[in-house]
């Protein structure tokens, strides 16, 4: 019995085995939509979310544009995961409005908005533990297919069979993209841990989003497992996704994203270039701290 | 080798009882898993054969105990009901085993409790009551073709009706708000006039069709047409189910038992999938309902108690939730066993025999993989645990006739006399066990099974002769006490889904590992 | 409908309601209670609280008050009911202990499933409720004759007996007493400390086994209070009674907000006041049914209950 170390929710113990490698032969279906590469793919206006008398975000503003890998940092209870929430419909913003692809989120259901073309991965990691890797990623998938009960139910509906064939086939593809595809009939909860991430990538790339958020994805990697991140995201992008990230590990930020917007207690307090972000004295303050000016006006 | 392949114990944990419940438990789904994926290996065509064969053996069972009956004036010997009616009995485990699979589909593919699912079953049932009896309120008597659908039909309204509110609440609440829904059915019953009150409604139209001879094939006396009806029901909606479980909506729902917010931010609708789902449930729930009406030819609101939907929900748990045919098995075990054990009589030893060996069987299967490890071992323990149980069922027996005999003059005396009697059984059961196969846990468990068996042997004719109403009185303690020792030892039920075992296997890691504590 | 009866008989039925209050908000506080340290509905408390009336009718028989006609004196009938609370209150909370060790604690030990946990409950209470029915009796059990009801004033329109005043006192002291338990003394603590934060609770030193322990006990003393006051109201049991007291003291703690002990109170009394105002209107029959509808509506529209989830505070 090889039964793979069961991986901790958190603080990932390193699994001994080399990290998968991307294997960028494989072609993922060309993202859609409207707004052309470059232009503002999702756009924060001005919005603010308060949980009772804490704000969690205050009048955060900014956009992602089309074909880029934006980063979103800040330290921690930033505000980071949960621009996140709002963005993928987990939260209704108090004030302000968040636009996608031309469309205004406005109170849409969140698998709706996953369908839109918002995909995202966890924090901690939330797969379907007792599901394989293969149907973990067809899941994925499924947001695009139309199948319900009548059409299963009897088997006659030739759709039903096409997008099972279908979904199998872009999950495999998917799995193979992210490097994991000899696990994909293990069940999600026997992976090891870098898998689990890989995994996560490949559940949210099946959505067929045109972005992708992707949430700490490398936290409890070591430096080696890192740079295979790095190159998969860059080969997510250069399929032509956008991508989100949150990342607490500065080299890594700084080597793969674009731009760069940082928040400190809810609010942007930057937004530039890798470069131009590293030498901002505000960004620089909410890191390492300023002794004399503690922010008190803050809940 | 016996003492490195028990589960470890987990840390926190002192309870030597937990301690057997994990060990029994790991063996039971590593023999398990290893038995599918060999099953699993097989040619397609091989592993429709057993299928077929139970099929047929399924089909035939009632035509061979009338034969019996009528040439030997006794059924099929063990399994034959001498008491009631045999197609009586297989009629009622395949309309409870219907539900089963309908509450299945609710509770073990969308992770969603439903404790009122007799509801469905009542709605199902007075759908085609009224509708078809002549004695109803309604002034046209439909034919049983009609009714049946239209049953489905408003079943699954009613799924809907109660899913489309509630279907937003946690888990818990859920399973309370069923529970009132349940009740609500039966309380709207009692109190409208149109459904019959208390007295409940009569002349419930049968299917149709005839006999060679122009008799009714549906008729009053020979229950084997509509468990044939039934049977047939029971394979048409496993293979339609199985459809939705290897289908986008299967998965949605695993997705949805396994974390719903995840499904949903993955673009899976959870809300309009779990609503399918009780449709699903119901509609099931409510073709069982309407075929039990017409079988029965009468209803009234006491056969759709809260006790009934606990009983379809043990078939769902004691049989495996998840698995379609695990449930199956528990309906088995629900219906079938104490309609067996009614009418408390010699014959009773007999069953409770069968029954002792088929858990012997049972414990002995799933300690295969030591089987294959030492044969030495693997007789001792079976030389060992027969004689055991040899020994429980004769002490047991001995009670009974002790207390035939003595009566119920002197109860209290009698009890000592037993428990004195089972403590030293039990302690000699302990010692062989113990001896035979040198595993201090499993002795212990198999002691305990033994104790209770010989105690419930012991005090049964006791408590029998006092209610004067066989085992059937003591059903629902049986089933109250087999929940308990279920969701402690066996949480997974006795064939499990694949996946939940594993689940609850690493649950159990995670606790050893620290994770999660 | 006929709102008539309700208005002619406004003070009265709100008198009443108000007395049943008192009890499903007694019995509520133990689902409450155990909610809030392990976020699992105690299935088998309703069963607790039948065990707290065969308790105290056993008491009374075995004192030999009751059986028959005749009226002890005020003295000797306070004594029997304290008493009967006494042992009420004992077989409750032991059977809530033997409960929690039996059908949670190995559920708890090995972080099995919320699922399992119900199901396991489940199971103690059809097994504990079903041994009364099979080695007791399946029949009503009357409580028998202790308290002559008798009008001590008139309030609004409505009598107010002895009974009545008697059964609120009582639960409204018992339920004083269990905020101050839980406010100011050390169990208290842990207990809110647990409902909050278990692995914090246990890093901090809190026992938690223990206290989870203690959470049921107290919970299972008011059940054998409410127990003893059931008998005085009902005057009568029966092996399956927790049934529908249970469900109905269930809805009450959602009403209030499950967790909370005092939208337990809050929830107890509306709901004796809702159902007896609301069969007043639509027929005594339906008396039961409109609890549950109630139930579903709450909690269609606050899915948390009126006073909001907390023992102490709300886990984010």
């Amino acid at each position: 019995m090889s039964t793979p170390e069961n991986a901790p929710e958190t603080n990932g113990v390193v699994p001994d085995a080399p990290p998968p490698a991307v294997d960028e032969s494989v072609d993922l279906p060309e993202p859609e939509a409207h707004v052309s590469v470059g232009e503002k793919l999702l756009e924060m206006r001005d919005v603010t979310l308060r949980f009772g008398g804490v704000t969690a975000l205050n009048g955060v503003d900014f956009a992602i544009n089309r074909g880029e890998i934006l980063g979103l940092i800040g330290p921690n209870g930033a505000g980071k995961t949960t621009c996140f929430n709002v963005m993928t419909g987990v939260y209704q913003p108090t004030d302000g409005e968040v636009w996608f692809d031309g469309k205004k989120l406005g109170r849409r259901k969140k698998y709706q908005i996953t369908r839109l073309g918002i995909a995202r991965t966890f924090q901690n990691i939330r797969l379907f533990p007792e599901m394989s890797a293969l149907e973990n990623v067809m899941v994925g998938a499924d947001a695009r297919h139309k199948t319900s009960v009548p059409g299963a139910v009897f088997r006659l509906s030739p759709r039903h069979f096409r997008e099972e064939k279908d979904g199998r086939d872009r999950a495999m593809e998917l799995l193979q993209f992210v490097g994991i595809a000899d696990q994909a009939h293990s069940s999600a909860r026997n992976l090891p841990y870098g898998y689990q991430r890989r995994l996560e990538i490949a559940r949210a790339l099946a959505t067929e989003p045109t972005l992708l958020c992707l949430d700490e994805p490398a936290a409890g990697f070591n430096p080696a497992e890192k740079a295979e991140l790095m190159d998969l995201i860059r080969a997510i992008r250069d399929q032509g996704y956008t991508v989100l990230l949150i990342e607490h590990d500065m080299r890594l930020v700084m080597g793969v994203t674009d731009r760069i917007v940082v928040l400190e207690f809810g609010k942007k307090i930057a937004e530039g270039t890798p470069a131009e972000v590293r030498d901002n004295p505000a960004v620089i303050a909410a890191y390492l701290g300023v002794p004399e000016e503690e922010p008190t006006d803050v809940a | 080798m016996t003492q490195d392949t028990l589960a470890p114990p987990a840390p926190t944990t002192g309870s030597p009882l937990l301690r057997v419940a994990d060990a029994i438990a790991d063996r039971r789904s590593a023999a398990m898993g290893s038995f599918r994926s060999r099953f699993g290996r097989l040619p397609t065509p091989a592993r429709y054969v057993p299928a077929a064969i139970l099929l047929i053996v399924l089909v035939l069972l009632p035509v061979w105990d009338k034969n019996l009956r009528s040439s030997t004036g006794s059924g099929i010997p063990v399994i034959g009901t001498p008491n009631t009616s045999f197609s009586g009995v297989l009629f009622l485990v395949g309309a409870f085993a219907l539900c089963a699979i309908g509450l299945n589909v609710v509770v073990g593919f969308a992770g969603l409790l439903d404790l009122g699912y007799v509801g469905f079953y009542a709605v199902g049932a007075y759908t085609v009551s009224v509708f078809g009896s002549p004695s109803s309120d309604l002034a046209t008597a439909y034919p049983w073709l009609i009714c049946v659908p239209i049953g489905i039909a408003i079943a699954m309204v009613a799924g809907v009706i109660l899913g489309g509110p509630t279907l937003r609440l946690r888990g818990d609440y859920l399973a309370i708000v069923t529970l009132g829904f349940g009740e609500i059915v039966r309380l709207a019953a009692v109190n409208t006039s149109w459904l019959g009150n208390r007295s409940g409604i009569s002349n419930i139209p049968k299917p149709p069709g005839e006999k060679a001879d122009g008799s009714k094939l549906f008729g009053v006396v020979d229950i084997t047409p509509f468990y044939w009806l039934i049977l047939a029901f029971i394979i048409v909606i496993l293979v339609l189910i199985s459809n939705l479980e290897r289908s986008r909506v299967g998965r949605a729902w695993l997705a949805i038992r396994e974390d719903e917010d995840a499904a949903e931010l993955m673009g899976v609708p959870t809300f309009r999938f779990k609503l399918w789902a009780f449709a699903i449930g119901a509609a099931v729930g409510g073709i069982s309902g309407g075929i039990f009406a017409s079988r029965q030819g009468f209803i009234n609101p006491d056969t759709f108690d809260v006790l009934t939907s606990i009983l379809f929900l043990a078939a769902v748990v004691i049989g495996g939730s998840g698995n379609k045919f695990g449930v199956i098995l528990g309906a088995v075990i629900v219906v079938y066993v104490p309609e067996r054990l009614r009418g408390f009589d010699e014959s009773l030893f007999g069953a409770w025999f069968v029954v002792l060996i088929v858990a012997l069987l049972v414990a002995l299967i799933s300690q295969r993989k030591k089987l294959l490890s030492s044969t030495a071992r693997a007789i001792a323990t079976i030389v060992g645990g027969l004689l055991g149980f040899v020994v429980a069922v004769s002490v047991g027996t001995q009670l009974h006739s002790i207390v035939t005999d003595v009566g119920t003059d002197n109860p209290t005396r009698l009890l000592v006399g037993a428990l004195v009697l089972v403590a030293i059984a039990g302690i000699v059961l302990t010692r062989l066990i113990g001896l035979a196969s040198g595993d201090g846990p499993k002795a212990v468990a198999l002691f305990l099974g033994a104790f209770v068996t010989v105690l419930l042997g012991a005090i049964a004719p006791y408590v029998f002769d006092e209610i004067g109403d066989g085992v059937q009185a003591l059903r629902y303690f049986a089933f109250g006490i087999a929940l308990i020792v279920m969701s402690v030892f066996r949480p997974q039920g006795l064939l499990p889904n694949r996946r939940r075992a594993t689940e609850l296997a690493d649950r159990k890691k995670e606790v050893a590992a620290g994770v999660n504590a | 409908m006929d709102f008539s009866a309700l208005f002619d008989n406004f003070g009265q039925l709100t008198a009443t309601g108000f007395t049943q209050g008192a009890i499903y908000a007694l019995v509520a506080l133990g689902y409450t209670l155990v909610y809030g340290v392990l976020r699992l509905i105690n299935f088998a408390h309703s069963e607790v609280f039948v065990t707290g009336t065969f308790a105290a009718i056993l008491t009374l028989r075995l004192v030999g008050v009751g059986a028959d006609e005749a009226v002890p004196s005020v003295a000797i009938v306070i004594a029997v009911i304290l008493a009967a609370m006494v042992a009420a209150m004992a077989a409750s909370g032991a059977t809530a202990l033997v409960v929690e060790r039996i059908a949670y604690r190995p559920l708890r030990k090995r972080n099995a499933p919320p699922l399992v946990f119900l199901i396991s409950a489940i199971g103690a209470s059809i097994a504990i409720s079903e041994a009364f029915g099979v080695f007791y009796s399946r029949d009503n059990v009357p409580v028998g004759n202790l308290i002559e009801p008798s009008t001590q004033f008139e309030l609004f329109g409505a009598s107010i007996t002895n009974q009545m005043i008697l059964v609120v006192v009582a639960a409204f002291g018992v339920m004083i007493l269990l905020d101050t338990i839980i406010n100011r003394t050390r169990l208290g603590r842990g207990i809110r400390a647990v409902a909050m934060d278990p692995d914090a609770a246990a890093l901090m030193g809190v026992n938690k086994d223990r206290v989870i322990a203690w959470t049921f006990v107290l919970g299972g003393l008011m059940a054998g209070v409410a127990a003893v006051l059931y008998n005085l109201q009902f005057g009568v049991t029966k092996f399956n009674a927790g049934f529908l007291l249970g469900l109905k003291a269930f809805t009450a703690a959602v009403l209030g907000g499950i967790g909370n002990l005092r939208g337990a109170l809050l929830g107890g009394l509306l709901l004796g006041l809702v159902e007896n105002w609301g069969q007043a209107v639509i027929g005594s029959q339906w008396r039961d049914v409109i609890a549950f509808v109630f139930l579903i509506l709450v909690l269609m529209f606050r899915p948390t209950g009126l006073l909001g989830e907390s023992l102490g505070r709300a886990r984010a």
